[in-house]
């Protein structure tokens, strides 16, 4: 080592400034525009080809088959329900389609690890085991409806299930995840949070909020963005400029990973991974699936306004998550021809028999109205319930009550 | 930008507590206003206080109270409202391990010293700072409370409780109904320091009770004095409802009471009649209740015999409309008073619920007096605020209507 070494060493000294530790002073003025980009981490090609053997899932055929199932189930339910809406039977639906691999996630996870979703994640409810009934009767709002007919259809949540009921502002649960992963941690359970978000939604100040505050509080939990392109009709173009969504972990200290989020077996494997850091090492994770919204953002949208039929036709037929996991499973001998049309028939029966369940059920009783606000009625609302209820004594035919539950 | 101001302020405020002996931190707000040729407190200075007859200054008229039954045998301490606020914590996280109580700056103890000690004596774990964000500490909270656990929340400043409104308001009010009681943020409690000080211009004065009271879902409560912030926050605590507790900071040094020792709830949902009377009901909570208590007297000097029923509300929502109604049938005449501005005040929606409800009685406009509607202007507050002047003079126009 030259002395001129020597002394260009020595220099490379640490900063003092308690906001950045790890830095050292530099002589070269560096404007720093890019990062290099976060890989993609994929296990299968588009024809569901593992790519590198060593990642071949070591899972069994009834594992692998309930993932494939719950996909294909999840696009039966979608088509019919959006049906459903279009003849206005059910007043408003969003649908998976593109986005089905996301439930390799769900499938990484314990029952008990909770989810705070966004609203594209029915078929996470669907592979804990939240039965088409349960979809239909929220759907319908009926007197079944967990949610006692008060919200939206695909507003889900079941206690039972550590399925956090859906709300419709974007990014809210992010820090809310945040404070169950602490207290979570708090409890002992080896459990983690996981919140799922779209990239359109990573735009509120919420996002921020929830990352930051996880990493400082080391709060086990998995923030999962389903970057699928848009935001209703908003391109990820036009949404923010860096390097997707991914390239904001590292800014937070925080374990980052971007996945693939057509391909199930990336996502298991992304998850698995993001668990265990949770879990282990009580820290937050950020996993970025890179994906494509194939249907509209919600049956108030027609996406061919924004963007050509070409152009979602192409994806569906190019990269579609459902037929690459169909290809695996097809490979390994574990699906066929034959069990596509039987699990396909066997599903849109009962999905129809629930629906038609769901639909013929009548809503709350009407005092469903008031209950809920706090613990307990409180005078106000006594007073409002009576005043409700006399005039739908003294006005039956306006007031019909006749499709509600009887008190 | 406020979050300039408010490191600042700490700084300054932190400074000024290190340089003043322990001793004389305890000593009257007047005295060491005198005393120490410093800046002003965050929390300002109000001199009436300490010579209310509202406040118990010995523990016999402090445990007169019949709501304090549970506690009536026990001791009591001097505390003024920051340290009763703090006792009322320290019952919480002593008494359920659940209870988590953080936000920017709690874990040294807090800008207004209301968490002081708590994170020595229940750990870093359960005492924490959260970083600079509204938001992301109510989502935070509505997290943990959803998770079955008791979310302690500060936030700062009542004036920057605004980011978290959407959390508050979307989230956390509706957090049960919305799931049709298959969750529900019961163990959550905001509290927030709130209210004029002297010198704390737009954004360190501001009482926004009103846009809370507008929720269905949350409980809004404003404590007067040290024995009531520990009962009446210990009650929101533990209520299985999420709660906004607005404290007057005003009242964080210049209120001092002898407060039960012992673990006590305040009931929600109650006002409290705090003087009987036969010709007028005045409303007020909070630190308006000292500047009505002055203009009463005012008012009694010019109108001799005057007899004023005297209400503090404390819950903001839901709100006792029995108490207030039942006294303004006895009187027949109504002045409410909040700091707040006048337009959309909580004023008016008492107003308009008792002109429903005692319309025949009334023997007079229902007053308003309530800060103007403009922002909250610096060096005019002593002309934008319901001061006992313009108190006094609403009394004297109800009562010779």
């Amino acid at each position: 080592m030259s002395s001129m070494d020597a002394h260009k060493k020595k220099e490379r000294v640490r900063v003092h400034f308690p906001g950045a530790v790890d830095s050292h002073f530099s002589q070269v003025l560096e404007i720093r525009e890019k990062m290099e980009p976060i890989d993609t981490f994929r296990v299968m090609d588009t024809d569901g080809t593992v790519l590198d053997p060593s990642l071949e899932p070591k899972v069994t055929e009834e594992f692998a088959t309930k993932i494939y199932k719950d996909m294909l189930t999840l696009s039966i339910m979608d088509l019919i329900l959006y049906e459903a809406q279009r003849q206005g039977r059910i007043s408003f639906y969003m649908t998976n389609a593109g986005e089905e691999a996301y439930i390799g996630s769900a499938a990484a996870l314990e029952l008990e690890d909770e989810i705070f979703g966004q609203y594209r994640e029915a078929g996470t409810l669907l592979y804990r085991g939240f039965t088409l009934d349960q979809f239909m009767n929220q759907c319908y709002s009926n007197d079944l409806d967990y949610g006692k007919g008060r919200q939206m259809p695909v507003h889900y949540g079941s206690k039972a299930h550590h399925f956090q009921t859906i709300s419709s502002p974007l990014a809210t649960q992010l820090p809310q995840a945040s404070g169950a992963a602490y207290a979570l941690k708090r409890s002992g359970k080896k459990n983690c949070v996981m919140c799922y978000f779209g990239e359109g939604a990573a735009s509120e100040g919420d996002f921020h909020a929830a990352l930051n505050i996880a990493a400082t509080t080391s709060a086990p939990v998995i923030f999962f963005c389903r970057n699928n392109g848009f935001a209703i009709s908003t391109p990820a173009n036009e949404q923010y400029k860096g390097d997707g969504i991914a390239s904001r972990g590292v800014g937070y200290g925080m374990h980052t990973i971007r996945v693939d989020g057509n391909d199930v077996w990336a996502v298991y494997k992304a998850t698995q991974e993001a668990r265990k850091i949770a879990v282990e090492k009580h820290k937050p994770v950020l996993i970025e699936a890179m994906t494509y919204r194939v249907g509209h953002h919600s049956t108030s949208d027609d996406s061919s306004a924004y963007r050509s039929k070409k152009e979602v036709e192409d994806w569906k037929r190019h990269d579609n998550p459902v037929v690459r996991m169909r290809k695996w499973l097809e490979a390994k001998g574990w699906w066929d021809e034959s069990k596509e049309n039987a699990h396909k028939t066997e599903m849109r029966k009962a999905v129809l028999k629930s629906f038609a369940a769901a639909e013929k059920r009548k809503k709350p009783a009407v005092s469903e109205l008031f209950n809920d606000v706090y613990d307990k009625l409180t005078p106000q609302l006594l007073e409002q319930k009576k005043e409700i209820e006399e005039l739908i004594k003294k006005y039956p035919d306006h007031y019909d009550t006749s499709n509600y539950k009887a008190e | 930008m406020a979050s300039l101001i408010r490191s600042a302020r700490l700084a300054s405020n932190a400074i000024f507590q290190q340089r003043l002996p322990a001793k004389l931190l305890h000593t009257s707000a007047k005295s060491h206003y005198a005393a120490a040729n410093s800046p002003p407190p965050a929390e300002g200075f109000m001199p009436g206080v300490a010579n209310s007859k509202l406040i118990k200054h010995t523990q016999h008229d402090a445990l007169r109270n019949p709501e304090l039954a549970s506690v009536a045998n026990g001791e009591t301490k001097k505390m003024n409202l920051f340290q009763s606020v703090n006792d009322a914590m320290a019952i919480a996280l002593a008494t359920d391990d659940t209870a988590c109580v953080f936000g920017e700056d709690v874990a040294f103890g807090g800008v207004f010293r209301c968490t002081m000690g708590l994170s020595e004596t229940f750990g870093r774990d359960r005492v924490f700072n959260t970083p600079l964000t509204e938001q992301g500490i109510a989502g935070f909270a509505i997290g943990m409370a959803a998770m079955g656990s008791t979310a302690i929340a500060e936030i700062q400043f009542a004036d920057y409780i605004f980011p978290a409104f959407d959390q508050i308001v979307n989230e956390a009010a509706k957090y049960r109904y919305r799931s049709g009681g298959e969750f529900n943020v019961g163990g959550l409690t905001f509290r927030t320091p709130c209210g004029a000080v002297g010198h704390g211009g737009h954004y360190h004065s501001q009482h926004p009770e009103a846009y809370f009271a507008h929720t269905p879902g949350i409980k809004v409560v404003v404590p007067r004095s040290p024995i009531q912030a520990k009962g009446l926050l210990l009650a929101s605590i533990r209520d299985r409802n999420p709660v906004v507790f607005m404290e007057p900071k005003i009242l964080y040094r210049a209120a001092v009471e002898q407060v039960p020792v012992g673990d006590y709830e305040l009931p929600l949902g109650k006002a409290e009649i705090l003087q009987q009377g036969k010709d007028l009901t005045i409303v007020g909570w909070g630190a308006q209740l000292y500047v009505l208590e002055n203009a009463i007297q005012l008012a009694q000097k010019r109108m001799p015999g005057l007899s004023v029923e005297l209400i503090d509300l404390r819950s903001i929502l839901p709100w006792d409309v029995e108490t207030v109604c039942n006294s303004v049938n006895k009187t027949g005449r109504l002045l409410i008073a909040h700091e707040a501005s006048k337009t959309q005040g909580f004023a008016a929606e008492i107003a308009a619920t008792v002109q429903e409800r005692c319309f025949l009685r009334l023997e007079s406009p229902i007053e308003r007096i309530c800060s103007f509607d403009t922002p909250f202007p610096l060096i005019f507050e002593k002309f934008y605020v319901p001061d006992m002047i313009r108190c006094a003079e609403g009394i004297e126009r109800a009562m010779k209507f």
